[in-house]
Order: C-alpha cells, then sequence, then structure tokens
C-alpha cells in the first residue's frame, strides 16, 4: 500500500507540473493580444483586426447541454450573418458552464481574460445569478438570451430591486409567464376550470412560474385542484403525478416545464387514458422537433411562446433552414432567443455607433442607453422593449397545436 | 504531554518530513498566487479558481481522513459541504446588519458551518459507523442525497419581525425589504461575496494541522489499527466505533467549513450543486492524490481541477479527454512494471545530476 | 381504487430497477467492484436499439439484439482495457477508474448523437387493460414478466450450468478457483458478458417505459439500481430481484401517499434503516471476519 501512495504521489507531481507549465502558456496567451484559447472558439471570417468580442457561457457538457448547444450554434449562425454583411463585425466565445455557477464564474474569469466586450451572458438562471454581479462590477453589456430567474437581473430578486442595470434578458421572466398563463386560462373558460400543475421542483425557471401561477390563480379566483412536482432524480416516471391529477378531477393540465419531460408525461398521459388540456410555456416549444416523437400525443396542446419553428415568416424559414442545414435539428427557444440577442446587440451597436476599439465599459454605457430606449423586431416578437431593470416587453402568443402545426389563437 | 514531546524529538524523521513538506508547499503556494496578483500576471479565470481549490483540498483532505486513515469509504462528503455552505450562508446573511466587517463575519460563519457540520457528521456517525466496507459507503452516498433532498425543501427568510423558516412549502410571506436565506430548490441567492484566498489557505493550513495532530496522536494510531484489523484492535482494548467516530466527525467538520467559505465565495449557490457527483468527484481528488497522504491530495485537487480549464480549447472534446486521461493515471500508477520503469529512470535522472 | 395502479406501476419501475441492479450485483458478486458504468452502458443500449429501429427500421426483436450484442462487446472490451490491467489494484483505483469509463461514454455519447432527447419508438404496444377501476399498460406487464423471466434464466444457469458453478466459485475464493483449473479472467469476462446483455435488454425497457434516450439517461437509475442491489444484499441474484422490485414500489408511494418532493429522501431513508436491521442486506450473507 505504502508504496502505491508514493508512486501515485510521483504521478501526481509530475502531472502537476506538466499543467503548471501549460498553465503559464495559457495565462500567458489570455494576456496577450491573440490569445490561442479564443482563436479555436471564433467563428472564423477573414478579418481578425476590428472585431467586436462577444463572449458568453452556457452548458455545452452535461445534462442541461442541450439548451447551451443550442444558443452556442444560433450565436453563431447570428454571427456569422451579422459579419458577411460586413460593417459592423463580431467574434463569438462561447464558454461551457456546465450549468454550475462555479464553472460560470471560472468561465467568466476566462472571458475577461479574452478580453470580452460585450456578452451574452449565461443560457441559464443559476450561473447567470453568479456572474451577474461580476458583469455589474466590470461594466461589461450583458443581454441572457434564455436565463429567465428575476435572480439574473436583480442583486435582491426577492423584493424586485437593486437591479444590475447592464444584464438585460431576451426571455421573459418567470413571473410574467406564470401571470400571463393564469390569466389566459382564467380567461378562457371553455378550456377547463380546474387546473393542476406538474412542475419541475429543482428549477429555478419551472418553479419561478408555478410561485407566480398559483399567485395568479388565486386572485383570479383559478381553482388549483392538485400540485406534483418531480426533480433531477425523478424525472421519468410521471405516473403517479398524473394518476392523482385524474383524481382530483383536473381538466387542465399546467405544464411549466420543458418539452423532454413534457414529452414523457404527455406519453404517460395517453398510456393511461388521461386526456385533460394540456397547458405549456415558452419551454414546450420544441417538442415538435424531438426526434422521434409521436406528434399526435402533443395534438391539442396549448403553449405561451413568443417563437415557434414552424412559422412562416421570412425571417423564421431562414434561420430554422440555416440551423437544420449546419446541425441537422431543429431550432428550439433558446436557439431563437440567442440569435435575437445576437441581432439586438448588433442593432443597438450600430445606432450608437459603437466600434471595435472601444473599451468594454464605454460599450456599455452605450448599449444600455440603446437598449433602454430602442424597439427591437426579431425571432421571438415584434417591437420589443426594454426597461432599465433590463426585463423585456413583448407579447407571448397562445397557440395550440392542430395537425403536427401550431396554430395561433386569437385573444 | 508525553505524546507531544515524542512527536518533536522525532521531527528529523521521514514521516515528519513530509509532514512539514505539506505545510511548505501550501505556504510557497501561496506566496507564489500573491505575487503573481500583486503583480497583476494572473488572469481573471485563475483568481477565480483560487478559493473554490481551497474549499476542495480542505473538503479533500477531510476525506482522506475518513477513507485513507480511517479506511471507511465515504460517498456523502458533498452532504457535509452542504450543510456547512448553507448554514454559513444563513450566519452571514443573519449576522450582515450586526457584523459588517467582512472577514470576522466570514470566520463566524466558517466555524458555524464546521460545527453544524460536526454535529450532522455525530448524527449520522452513530448508524453509519456500525456498517461496513461497501453497505457503509452505500449508507454514506443515502445521507447526502437525503441532506440535499432536506436543502431543497427549507425555506428560511429573515425580516424585521425575524428568522422565519418552513419546510416543503413557502408558508410565510416576508416583510417589505426582508430577504430569502434559502429559498427552497432555489438556493440562496444575493449572497454577499466575502470569502478571499488568504482566509483560504489559512483554511487549508488549520486542516493540516487538525489532521496531522489527529494522525499521529494515541487516536490516530488507534484509527489506524483499527482500519487495518478491526479484531485485533477491539482485542487489545480500542474503542473501535469511538475512534471511528472521531475521524467521521473530524471529517465532516473540515467538509463544513470548506463548505462555508464555498457558499460565501458566490453570490448564488442552489442545493443541487452539492449531489452525488460532487462527492464522487471529491472522492477522485484523495484516491489520486494517495490514500493517507495529505500533500498527495492537494496536489492532486489542485490538478484535476485546473485540468478542465486548461482544456478549453478543447472546447467539447474537453471532458472526454478529461475522462481519458483520468482512467489512463489510474492505469498508469496502478501499473507495477511502468512504475519500476518510471522510478529507474528517475533515480538514473538524480544520480546523473548530482 | 388507485392502490392497486400505483402497485402496478410500482412493479413496473421496480422491474426495470431489478434488471439493472442483476447485473450490478452480478458483477459485484464476481470482480468485487461497484461498476458505476454500468448506468451508462444502458445508456449506449438505448441509442443502439433507437437507432436500430429508426435509422435502420430494423424488426423490434432484431433491434434488440443488436444493442444486446453491442453492449455485450462493450461490456467485454471495457474490462479487458479499463479494470482487467487493475485486478491487482486496490478497489477504490479500480472504482474511480470506473468513474472515468462512465464520464468517457456520456461525453462521448453527446459529441457522437448530440445532447438533445430522442424520443423512444413505441414499438411495444401501448395499450392498456383494467383491472378493477385501475388500468395497467401491457408494456408494464412485458416489464414485470421479462423481469421475472430474466431472473429465472439467471438463477438456472448460475445453478445448474458449468459456468454458472465456475462463477460461484470465483464470487466464493478467486484464489481456491484458480487453483482448481477454473479460468478465473475468462469468467470475470463472462461476467461482464451478461452484465452487460442484461443492460441492453434493461435500457430497452427503460426507453420504451420513459420514451427520452439522452447522454445522461443511466445515470440515476445506475445510482437507484445500486441501491436496489445493496437493498436486498449485494452479490445475491434472489436479492438484486427483491430489492429492485421493493424500491420501485416504496419510490412510487411515497411519492403517492406523502410528498413528491420528498420521495428521494424516504427511499434512501427506508434504505438505511433496512440496513440498520440487516447490515448485509435482505438477502446478503452474513460476513465472518476471520483475523
Amino acid at each position: 500500500m505504502k508504496k502505491m501512495f508514493k508512486t501515485s504521489l510521483a504521478v501526481a507531481m509530475s502531472v502537476c507540473m506538466a499543467a503548471a507549465l501549460t498553465a503559464c502558456g495559457g495565462s500567458g496567451s489570455a494576456s496577450g493580444s491573440a490569445p490561442a484559447d479564443g482563436a479555436a472558439q471564433t467563428t472564423e471570417s477573414a478579418d481578425a483586426g476590428a472585431k467586436i468580442k462577444i463572449g458568453g457561457s452556457g452548458p455545452l457538457t452535461g445534462p442541461a447541454a442541450v439548451y447551451g448547444q443550442a444558443v452556442k450554434n444560433a450565436a453563431e449562425i447570428a454571427v456569422e450573418e451579422v459579419n458577411a454583411k460586413g460593417g459592423l463585425q463580431f467574434e463569438l466565445n462561447m464558454q461551457d458552464d456546465a450549468h454550475d455557477p462555479e464553472k460560470a464564474v471560472t468561465a467568466y474569469g476566462v472571458l475577461k481574460d479574452w478580453g470580452m466586450q460585450a456578452s451574452l451572458a449565461t443560457v441559464t438562471s443559476a450561473p447567470g445569478a453568479a456572474v451577474s454581479p461580476s458583469y455589474a462590477e466590470d461594466k461589461i453589456f450583458a443581454i441572457t438570451p434564455s436565463g429567465s430567474s428575476t435572480s439574473v437581473i436583480f442583486a435582491d430578486p426577492d423584493n424586485l430591486s437593486g437591479a444590475f442595470g447592464n444584464v438585460f434578458q431576451m426571455c421573459f421572466t418567470d413571473p410574467n409567464q406564470g401571470t400571463a398563463s393564469a390569466d389566459y386560462i382564467s380567461g378562457h373558460a371553455d378550456l377547463g376550470s380546474k387546473v393542476a400543475i406538474i412542475y419541475k421542483n429543482d428549477d429555478n425557471y419551472s418553479k419561478g412560474i408555478h410561485d407566480t401561477f398559483v399567485a395568479e390563480a388565486a386572485a383570479k379566483n383559478l381553482a388549483v385542484v392538485y400540485e406534483g412536482t418531480f426533480d433531477d432524480s425523478n424525472a421519468q416516471d410521471f405516473t403517479v403525478q398524473l394518476g392523482k391529477a385524474q383524481e382530483a378531477g383536473a381538466d387542465i393540465l399546467f405544464l411549466p416545464i420543458y418539452y423532454d419531460p413534457a414529452s414523457l408525461i404527455l406519453t404517460q398521459a395517453n398510456g393511461m387514458g388521461y386526456k385533460p388540456t394540456f397547458f405549456g410555456v415558452d419551454g414546450m416549444d420544441g417538442i415538435l422537433g424531438l426526434e422521434g416523437f409521436d406528434t399526435s400525443l402533443a395534438e391539442g396542446v396549448y403553449l405561451l411562446t413568443p417563437f415557434s419553428a414552424d412559422a412562416t415568416d421570412e425571417l423564421t424559414v431562414n434561420f430554422v433552414n440555416k440551423y437544420k442545414e449546419k446541425f441537422g435539428e431543429v431550432p428550439n427557444q433558446f436557439a431563437a432567443d440567442a440569435y435575437d440577442c445576437v441581432y439586438a446587440i448588433a442593432q443597438a451597436c450600430e445606432a450608437a455607433g459603437v466600434t471595435a476599439d472601444m473599451s468594454a465599459d464605454e460599450i456599455c454605457a452605450k448599449l444600455v442607453e440603446q437598449f433602454t430606449s430602442m424597439t427591437f423586431s426579431g425571432l421571438t416578437g415584434s417591437e420589443m422593449t426594454w426597461n432599465a431593470n433590463g426585463e423585456v416587453t413583448k407579447s407571448p402568443k397562445a397557440v395550440v397545436i392542430q395537425n403536427g402545426v401550431y396554430v395561433g389563437v386569437e385573444e | 504531554m508525553k505524546e507531544k514531546s515524542s512527536i518533536f524529538s522525532r521531527f528529523g524523521d521521514k514521516q515528519h518530513r513530509g509532514r512539514l513538506m505539506s505545510f511548505v508547499l501550501v505556504i510557497i503556494a501561496y506566496i507564489a498566487v500573491e505575487v503573481l496578483v500583486k503583480t497583476g500576471n494572473l488572469g481573471s479565470m485563475f483568481s477565480s479558481l483560487l478559493v473554490p481549490i481551497t474549499c476542495y483540498v480542505v473538503a479533500a483532505i477531510g476525506l482522506n481522513l475518513n477513507v485513507g486513515i480511517s479506511g471507511e469509504l465515504n460517498l456523502g462528503q458533498a452532504g457535509f459541504m452542504s450543510v456547512g455552505a448553507f448554514c454559513g450562508i444563513c450566519v452571514s446573511g443573519i449576522l450582515a446588519g450586526s457584523v459588517t466587517a467582512g472577514i470576522p463575519r466570514l470566520i463566524i460563519a466558517i466555524i458555524c458551518g464546521a460545527v453544524l457540520a460536526a454535529v450532522f457528521g455525530f448524527l449520522i456517525g452513530i448508524p453509519v459507523l456500525k456498517l461496513q466496507g461497501d453497505y457503509l459507503a452505500i449508507v454514506t452516498l443515502a445521507f447526502g442525497q437525503i441532506i440535499k433532498s432536506i436543502f431543497m425543501n427549507a425555506y428560511i427568510g429573515i425580516d424585521t419581525d425575524g428568522l422565519h423558516f418552513s419546510f416543503v412549502e413557502s408558508t410565510f410571506k416576508l416583510q417589505p425589504g426582508g430577504k430569502m436565506l434559502l429559498n427552497g430548490p432555489m438556493g440562496a441567492t444575493g449572497t454577499q461575496k466575502i470569502a478571499n484566498f488568504t482566509i483560504g489557505t489559512i483554511l487549508v493550513i488549520v486542516a493540516l494541522f487538525v489532521v496531522y495532530n489527529l494522525m499521529f496522536s494515541r487516536s490516530g494510531r488507534a484509527i489506524m489499527a483499527a482500519r487495518d484489523n478491526r479484531i485485533a484492535a477491539e482485542s487489545v482494548g480500542i474503542p473501535i466505533s469511538r475512534t471511528k467516530m472521531l475521524a467521521f466527525v473530524t471529517s465532516a467538520a473540515l467538509a463544513g467549513a470548506a463548505g462555508a467559505l464555498y457558499g460565501l465565495n458566490y453570490s448564488t449557490l442552489v442545493p443541487n450543486k452539492f449531489d452525488f457527483n460532487t462527492s464522487i468527484l471529491i472522492l477522485v481528488y484523495v484516491v489520486l492524490g494517495g490514500l493517507g497522504n495529505m500533500t498527495g491530495t492537494i496536489i492532486s485537487t489542485v490538478v484535476l481541477i485546473l485540468l478542465p480549464e486548461l482544456l478549453r480549447s478543447l472546447q467539447d472534446y474537453r471532458m472526454l479527454i478529461y475522462a481519458v486521461v483520468l482512467i489512463v493515471i489510474m492505469l498508469v500508477t496502478n501499473n507495477e512494471w511502468l512504475m519500476t520503469k518510471w522510478k529507474s529512470l528517475f533515480a538514473g535522472k538524480a544520480k546523473g545530476g548530482a | 381504487m388507485q392502490f392497486l395502479s400505483y402497485l402496478i406501476n410500482g412493479l413496473g419501475l421496480g422491474s426495470v430497477y431489478a434488471i439493472i441492479a442483476l447485473g450490478y450485483t452480478m458483477v459485484y458478486g464476481i470482480a468485487k467492484m461497484l461498476n458505476f458504468a454500468h448506468g451508462d452502458i444502458i445508456m449506449v443500449g438505448a441509442y443502439i436499439a433507437f437507432f436500430a429501429l429508426t435509422k435502420y427500421a430494423l424488426p423490434f426483436p432484431l433491434a434488440v439484439l443488436t444493442a444486446v450484442v453491442v453492449c455485450t462487446v462493450l461490456g467485454v472490451l471495457i474490462e479487458r482495457l479499463a479494470y482487467k490491467p487493475l485486478r491487482q489494484a486496490p478497489s477504490l483505483a479500480v472504482l474511480i477508474t470506473a468513474i472515468g469509463v462512465s464520464y468517457f461514454l456520456q461525453n462521448g455519447a453527446q459529441i457522437l448523437w448530440s445532447s438533445s432527447s430522442k424520443v423512444f419508438p413505441s414499438a411495444i404496444s401501448t395499450g392498456s387493460i383494467s383491472l378493477g377501476s385501475a388500468s395497467v399498460s401491457y408494456l408494464t406487464l412485458i416489464t414485470i414478466a421479462t423481469c421475472i423471466a430474466v431472473m429465472i434464466c439467471l438463477t438456472l444457469f448460475i445453478n445448474r450450468t458449468k459456468t454458472g458453478s465456475a462463477m460461484r466459485a470465483c464470487s466464493e475464493d478467486k484464489g481456491a478457483s484458480m487453483l482448481m483449473g477454473i479460468n478465473v479472467n475468462m469468467i470475470i469476462s463472462i461476467t461482464f458478458a451478461i452484465g452487460s446483455g442484461l443492460a441492453a435488454i434493461a435500457s430497452v425497457l427503460l426507453a420504451s417505459t420513459y420514451p427520452s434516450v439522452y447522454p445522461t439517461m443511466g445515470s440515476m437509475p445506475g445510482i437507484k439500481a445500486f441501491t436496489a442491489a445493496v437493498f436486498g444484499g449485494i452479490g445475491s441474484i434472489p436479492g438484486a430481484f427483491i430489492g429492485g422490485l421493493l424500491l420501485g414500489i416504496i419510490e412510487i408511494f411515497a411519492k403517492a401517499y406523502i410528498s413528491t418532493q420528498l420521495s428521494d429522501a424516504i427511499v434512501f431513508g427506508v434504505l438505511i434503516v433496512i440496513l440498520l436491521i440487516k447490515p448485509t442486506g435482505l438477502l446478503g450473507k452474513k460476513i465472518n471476519v476471520k483475523v
């Protein structure tokens, strides 16, 4: 045994030395003007001179990788398009944070070493809450595609005060969606009257929408007859929650969750012969694009979403086709939000006359000024505006799935 | 008293040189890092890793006491970190009004985290240490999951009326200006970041001091005797459960202190952070560094935290390469033929150099 | 009466855990190692079956067979490359290597097959029959039946064949088995082959019941199955079966009658209580330690 300790120590030491050497190399290049790290990650383009460096982090590995990859892919497409127009030039650097606040802080460090001038912040909420104070402190402009929790934009999320001011959201805040959903359901008595909710207990997004939905439902006298939860370690079996909802006589099942578990819920409800009206939020978008999913199960599902991959307007068609061609998948909500983020930054940069040689500080002031005054139209909505807290105003559209496509329903 | 004097009189032997080496290593590393920071040569990425590294080092030293010295496989170390972390965050949040200076508040939080984790360790240790081998391992895993589950369902808030607490459902409403210290699965948000690298390094030194003093005391020898041969140790009158409990509780306390430091280094912390994977990660640091070898633990923790960061340029492939490196290191260090070759090479070079 | 349908759903979930736990427990019984990569072999099996069914449009039995063959080969390969060189090493070293293999498979799958989940086609009939007021899907019944069949086959194999008795000998005492002329390395390889083959069957059942296939899908069922194996007494084949079923039932009942939030805490709490009463699991053998 003793020998093993020593030998492993020897190897550990040697690895450490090797690592230390690489570390020196790494930090050297990071502080230099042409970082090796960044160059490998950026979208290729001809001229390397005057580019505005846009950073961002998201889960590119691990269980949440699907969201981070979507954002990275879509942002790449948007940056390529912006660069191809001539004029404004962007350089994108998406770092992996594995949906972990600790890694997000490290990724922020990497981006700062690289010389990031504006940022897509983080893809998910908890990491976002960890880095937002740093963005505020270092005065770097950030707009998150999908970090929807209030803790991403407020230093004191319990009282919705102390907004960072330079961290913006492209997606709705969670409370916004919960309230909108409860309003919609209470305003449409034909959908049903008894609501059951199944939400993901350990997810900021899902829990946030649930909380505000319940509060608004109480205000609107909407009967919530059952609330069931699940978390990462039980995200497969929903028979109990569905059975309980059925027992309670719920005729609307509100699902403030992402489409992966939602597809399991739809399948299992079908297997049990339980057929309430399913009502989802923007996370539900993507369910029709799931590889191998029997779309007939999603027939009649309502969802509030600002983006649908099946829309026929030119902008959406162009984006969806490009995404499919490049990555072989149908883009989801996250991808659309990321695409819009890049374009919104581009629009603001152009309007404010931002150039690549400006400091992050300077760019931040100009972009904040633009974002709080401009209107932006993109994939996820038209005529979007932002308030000084960084919250977006755009209208979620209620759609219902009919014959495997989204059909808009009038208010 | 006799114990102590004998330790000092044997200061020249190998054990004690190894012991000295780890302190020297930590202090040299600290000075080197401080010089880099002061001269502005340390990038933001490395600066952001300093505190978490010290946290994991302390937790890993604690776990090594448990796994290496006491010989009990513990798969729930992250659970104790989480106890310490949330306790530390709550203490810091409660004291925010009265103790405004960061450092004393941090120290109080770390001590509270360590104490509460030690209490948890003691309570959990009573049933756990009755079991042996892999059954013990799975029970520590189970407790780790239960602790995570508890924090996912705990709601603690503070406002002008005082402290509020509820379980499973958030039943209380805070006065305006109140603050949720722990908001169920969303964890703690808006935490004041008061941790720093100096306190982290001091904590590492304290951890080393505690563990070495335990290892080379009468109790430490009893712990190792119980590990090597339980029945023989029992037959010479060593109270097995008490000695094992000592190691288990110390280990939990160190994890709690590490957790408190960790929790106060980030503005947000979710209970999911301290799951089974984190426990496993700390175990990997310990095994790779060598069971019972604290210097090795420190080195392997630093290397394994830096490795994935240095592999960032490989993008999607980095965790794949990390996995391969992990497997290869385990294979190489346990391959006798390769190790003897390596050693002879090393010995030859050393001679040549001299 | 909802009770009956909860019970049957619990048995269905438990059967999936049981088949995975059988693989865990066999490997543990013979190689004395916790193969943390077992859950990820399930993930690979699910992907293989998915592609066989969708891309190559193979009939269902053939798809299952493909998954079984691929997983068996993969299992043996992993054993040869990563675990065999560590036969003499301390068990913790093997544990860490298994974790490395697990990371490797998860990240490899993400690179090969992307991180977005795929929906497993419902190849097994989706209908259901009603028992009184409760309705039970055919799939649940098939899962339970498969699990029982696998358990019986495995028990017969272990008790009645020559290889089986060699396996039992190895699990008792490797050194003595070697002296009796048993090729221990061969037996360990066979164990991994069978365990991985079972993982492939489990993967098809898991993916049919919960039709979502993604790179980390195996880790949580893997941990639960490990718990189930310990529940029943690790190393014991009937123990893994009973442990799996019990775990499934407890999980569903805890969700149904206590709280969906706390179901995990309850499952692990029951495990702790059982281990305190029976320190080697329900059917585990009492270990006699000699000085």
